[in-house]
């Protein structure tokens, strides 16, 4: 009888819970989505510089927080929003000119474990450089965004959350213009393909290193504000950001469309996940949720959805 | 213990024989009945692109068999075949009589198959000595606890294998390297150190990927020395990719051609060297 | 000139294959083990040992078990406190339930839990290259502390949600407890480290050594010769949670006596992959030498401006001391992989000659 009562609470009650009130059932795959596509951005990020070149930059959830924190930094020195803006996209480019100068450079032919273990330093200097300069404590972000609630066929959103995935989707949109047409675009790829052979017919390497981390900064900077502006800009972000991980699993390590549509299954599946099955077990479980969809999707498919196939050379 | 008698005809082996230059060692006279591996009508593709097509051979038993042909001919792909790496969509490879399934590499090994690559795939962070004896791990039995302690049947059994791996160092010429970091090596002496790892599983089966790659003139001379007396002093089947002409003419025993995916040729150097089919894909088309 | 090997031949392979194969290093070791076991426990102040020592002990034995995992296999764990953890907390079921069973058999009985829960993690991650590993203990880090958390079983149902040693005696000694003197926990640290860490040099200069490394190397040329990757490396992962269990133990039953989950966090992980990275990947002796540099730098940075008389404001000096972690790191990673422990080879490398340059 008790078994019968728990199959009922795990595998029938839920899913009628969603049926009966699909108006929150609907609000609660919103939050899923805006979730998510802040995981996006943020994996967004990652893919650049893996692609290009080859490092799995765990610095990435701490390029955000830095993004965002020399933004407030600014605006609360009294500078205005879009020379703050400017400002912080500068202080990025400096950032991805001393990672090549001062890191990848001398970390070339290494493993990538030891690439790796670097970002993982990286995320920690400028972290304590980040609140050395701009302060630990949770800063407000205010740039001027409405925040308005409004109501359409019974659903409550948000005017800042639709914001959000707008200029989310914006950014994908310039960022697929930018590889595919553009030179450095085309060099970008070229550099993924086969570092050497890029070398060789004249792409120079460091230009390309320091472009495709500046723009990761960028994608930082704005899923940086993003987060910054829901939750105020504190240490905590950098956290949220390691959930790009499971994303890149589910997406694939290289695939843009990869990174967005991971996002979204994972910042909609730990929402629902959350809501409807995590109080069976005590909640929180928002925490572990998308590691956990990560190493299940692993046993299935271990290139990710959108990954290639790997063939080994000897 | 087979360990034993080895070591004492390979300690033995490089001032009992002087004059060393090999070459005659594969003179006409030898004769290889016993099939040791058989491939028939193997092929392998990836995607869209072929790598091999229908290709069928046998390696007999104590020969020196070189798989030749130009670049892409799909030389390196039958080797990881052979050694399980690949499994090619048709076809059958029989080893040792049994037909093999589907197998990982380290079955592969497990049944005495062993290689070098084209590119040096040594373990770059250990020494000379633990490289080659890496090559002895799959003889090593002893298990976790007694390695925990390394006392008693296991640090005999790691000396019994270390006095293996020392004989081979003895037989390479490389005692000075012992406990050198690989990855600090000159290239040939890495070429060298490989062959070592591979000849310490005391293979029955031995594939050479361009053992002689970018190697002057006399490190090639010392390769094939090592090469022929593997074979004659362990009786070692040895197949062999290589481009230089006239080593691979020398040293084999039988050779096969292949060319974009096929075999194009099979016999004895001379019967190779005269057909015309090889001269057409050497000469006609200009590549290689 | 005191330092020299001139005249020690070794005439068996067993000799050289021993682990100091000079006498000065054996007869050094034999003296710091003398002065760590017999000199220490009556000279060392409580706060010497709370503060200092103990903690380094815990750490060098969980830096031992991921540099096995790190240095030696080349599989990178962000999930080092989630084993400890389950050490922590297994010996704490055990202990309570059993009260008569042996401490130290509690402890390993908690290490072999902590590597089972090493191999469910393993296995899906370990099947295919690459750092999916990482990820994979990142899911057991965020599990295992949520675990520990939401379920009242694992800490008895008691009101706190903390975990507390009970006195436990060993030869009619209070080991662990409140009522255990930091001597006694001092000494019997140093005991399972000291055996730990042999059985971990054992292992890394044997097969198991060999087989980790050479997958560690090059995967497919280790497949080649007769290793199965996937298995290698899943040994090396539960050998290393087994390592970090009990240390996890160590850490609440030998120090701080009493924790919550919250002693595990990601942070204790990281903290614990910089003592493997700045000791030296691939050393037994680094782990030590990094863990001594981890614990040591922030006790370091507390007082040192005292020295000076300046006073440095508390955050400012966790600040400094984060980047100056990260900044190691990458300098560590650039300069000398092997780290600390490589410097010190160094020394020794140049000591054999002193004082002839040449």
């Amino acid at each position: 009888m008790e078994f019968i009562s728990f199959l009922n609470l795990v595998f029938v009650a839920p899913f009628v819970d969603m049926v009966s009130f699909p108006i929150f059932f609907a609000e609660v795959v919103i939050a899923g989505v805006l979730t998510g596509i802040m995981y996006s951005l943020v994996a967004l990020g990652f893919v650049l510089i893996f692609k290009a070149s080859g490092v799995f930059n765990f610095a990435q959830g701490a390029m955000v927080l830095f993004a965002a924190l020399t933004l407030v930094g600014l605006m609360e020195l009294g500078v205005p929003v879009l020379a703050a803006l400017l400002g912080a996209v500068a202080v990025m480019t400096v950032l991805a000119f001393a990672v090549e100068r001062f890191m990848l450079r001398h970390l070339i032919n290494q493993d990538d474990i030891i690439l790796f273990m670097a970002t993982i330093g990286l995320t920690f200097l400028i972290q304590g450089f980040g609140e050395m300069v701009w302060g630990s404590n949770v800063k407000a972000l205010d740039i001027g965004i409405p925040s308005e609630s409004f109501e359409v066929g019974g659903i409550l959103l948000n005017e800042f959350d639709l914001f959000a995935a707008g200029s989310g989707a914006v950014l994908v949109a310039v960022l697929a213009v930018f590889f595919h047409y553009t030179r450095i675009g085309r060099a970008l790829r070229a550099v993924a393909d086969d570092h050497q052979a890029a070398m060789a017919v004249g792409i120079p390497l460091k230009t390309i290193w320091v472009t495709v981390w500046s723009v990761a900064g960028f994608v930082g900077l704005v899923a940086g504000i993003m987060w910054g502006a829901k939750s105020g800009v504190q240490f905590s972000l950098s956290l949220i950001a390691l959930k790009a991980l499971p994303v890149l699993i589910l997406g694939g390590f290289t695939s843009v469309p990869g990174a967005i549509v991971g996002g979204l299954i994972i910042g909609v599946g730990e929402k629902i996940a959350e809501i409807y099955w995590g109080p069976l077990v005590g909640g929180a479980i928002e925490n572990w949720f998308a590691y956990m969809l990560a190493l299940v999707f692993l046993l299935f498919r271990p290139q990710g959805l959108f990954g290639e196939r790997i063939i080994e050379r000897v | 213990m087979t360990v034993t008698e080895v070591s004492a005809e390979t300690a033995a082996q490089p001032n009992a024989e002087p004059e060393g230059d090999g070459a005659p060692t594969a003179a006409p006279e030898r004769v290889f009945d016993e099939v040791l591996l058989e491939i028939s009508g193997v092929s392998l593709s990836f995607g869209g692109v072929v790598a091999l097509s229908d290709v069928s051979f046998d390696i007999c038993k104590g020969e020196i068999r070189a798989i030749i042909g130009p670049n892409g001919a799909g030389k390196s792909s039958m080797l990881n075949v052979i050694n399980g790496f690949y499994h090619p969509q048709q076809g059958t490879i029989t080893y040792k009589g049994n037909v093999r399934k589907k197998m990982r590499p380290h079955r592969a090994a497990a049944e005495g198959i062993a290689r070098t690559f084209q590119n040096i795939a040594l373990f770059r962070g250990m020494s000379t000595l633990d490289n080659i004896m890496t090559g002895r791990l799959l003889k090593m039995r002893r298990g976790l606890l007694w390695q925990a302690l390394y006392w008693g049947p296991a640090r005999d059994e790691e000396i019994v294998h270390r006095e293996f791996a020392e004989h081979i160092i003895d037989f390479l010429e490389i005692e000075a390297i012992r406990k050198t970091v690989v990855g600090q090596l000159p290239y040939g002496l890495q070429k060298r150190v490989e062959l070592g790892r591979a000849l310490a599983a005391e293979p029955e089966l031995l594939l050479l990927d361009e053992p002689m790659a970018g190697m002057n003139v006399e490190e090639k001379e010392d390769m094939s020395r090592f090469i022929i007396d593997v074979n004659d002093e362990f009786g070692t089947t040895i197949a062999l990719i290589e481009h230089d002409m006239s080593i691979v003419m020398d040293l084999s025993d039988r050779v096969v051609v292949l060319d974009y995916g096929r075999k194009i040729a099979d016999g004895t150097p001379d019967q190779v060297r005269a057909n015309p089919a090889v001269i057409e894909a050497y000469l006609g088309v200009g590549h290689g | 000139m005191l330092y020299r090997e001139t005249g020690q031949f070794k005439i068996s392979y067993a000799a050289d294959q021993s682990v100091f194969p000079i006498a000065q290093d054996r007869w050094f070791i034999a003296a710091a083990l003398a002065f760590a076991f017999l000199v220490v426990p009556w000279i060392a102040n409580e706060y010497m040992l709370q503060a200092v020592l103990i903690p380094l002990l815990i750490f060098s034995m969980a830096a031992i078990g991921l540099n096995l995992l790190v240095g030696y296999a080349g599989q990178l764990s962000l999930g080092t406190g989630g084993f400890m953890a389950v050490g922590a907390y297994m010996t704490y079921k055990l202990t309570t339930a059993f009260p008569d069973l042996n401490i130290i058999v509690a402890f390993l009985l908690a290490g072999l839990v902590a590597a089972g829960v090493g191999l469910v993690f393993g296995i899906p991650s370990l099947r295919i290259k690459g750092f999916y590993l990482a990820v994979a203990t990142l899911a057991s880090q965020f599990f295992l502390l949520w675990l520990f958390n939401k379920v009242a079983w694992f800490y008895n149902y008691n009101s706190s949600g903390t975990i507390t040693a009970p006195p436990r005696e060993m030869f009619g000694v209070v080991v662990t407890g409140p009522t255990a003197t930091a001597e006694v926990r001092y000494t019997v640290a140093l005991s399972i480290v000291v055996v730990f860490a042999i059985i971990a040099k054992n292992l890394v200069r044997g097969r198991i050594g060999r087989s980790w490394m050479a997958v560690r190397d090059m995967d497919i040329a280790a497949e080649i010769i007769g290793i199965r990757p996937f298995q290698t490396k899943l040994m090396a992962f539960a050998i290393s949670s087994f390592y970090c269990g009990v240390a996890g133990a160590m850490l609440v039953f030998l120090w701080l006596g009493s924790a919550e989950t919250e002693a595990f966090s990601i942070n204790e992980s990281f903290n614990v992959l910089f003592m493997v990275i700045i000791g030296g990947l691939g050393s037994i002796l680094g782990s030590f030498l990094g863990a001594a540099f981890i614990v040591g730098l922030p006790i370091f940075l507390t007082n040192a401006p005292q020295w000076f008389g300046a006073a440095m404001p508390i955050d400012l000096q966790k600040h400094i001391e984060i980047m100056l972690f990260g900044s190691m790191i990458i300098f560590f990673l650039i300069v000398e992989p092997h780290g600390l422990a490589r410097l010190w080879q160094i020394t020794k490398q140049k000591l054999r000659l002193w004082p002839f340059p040449y």
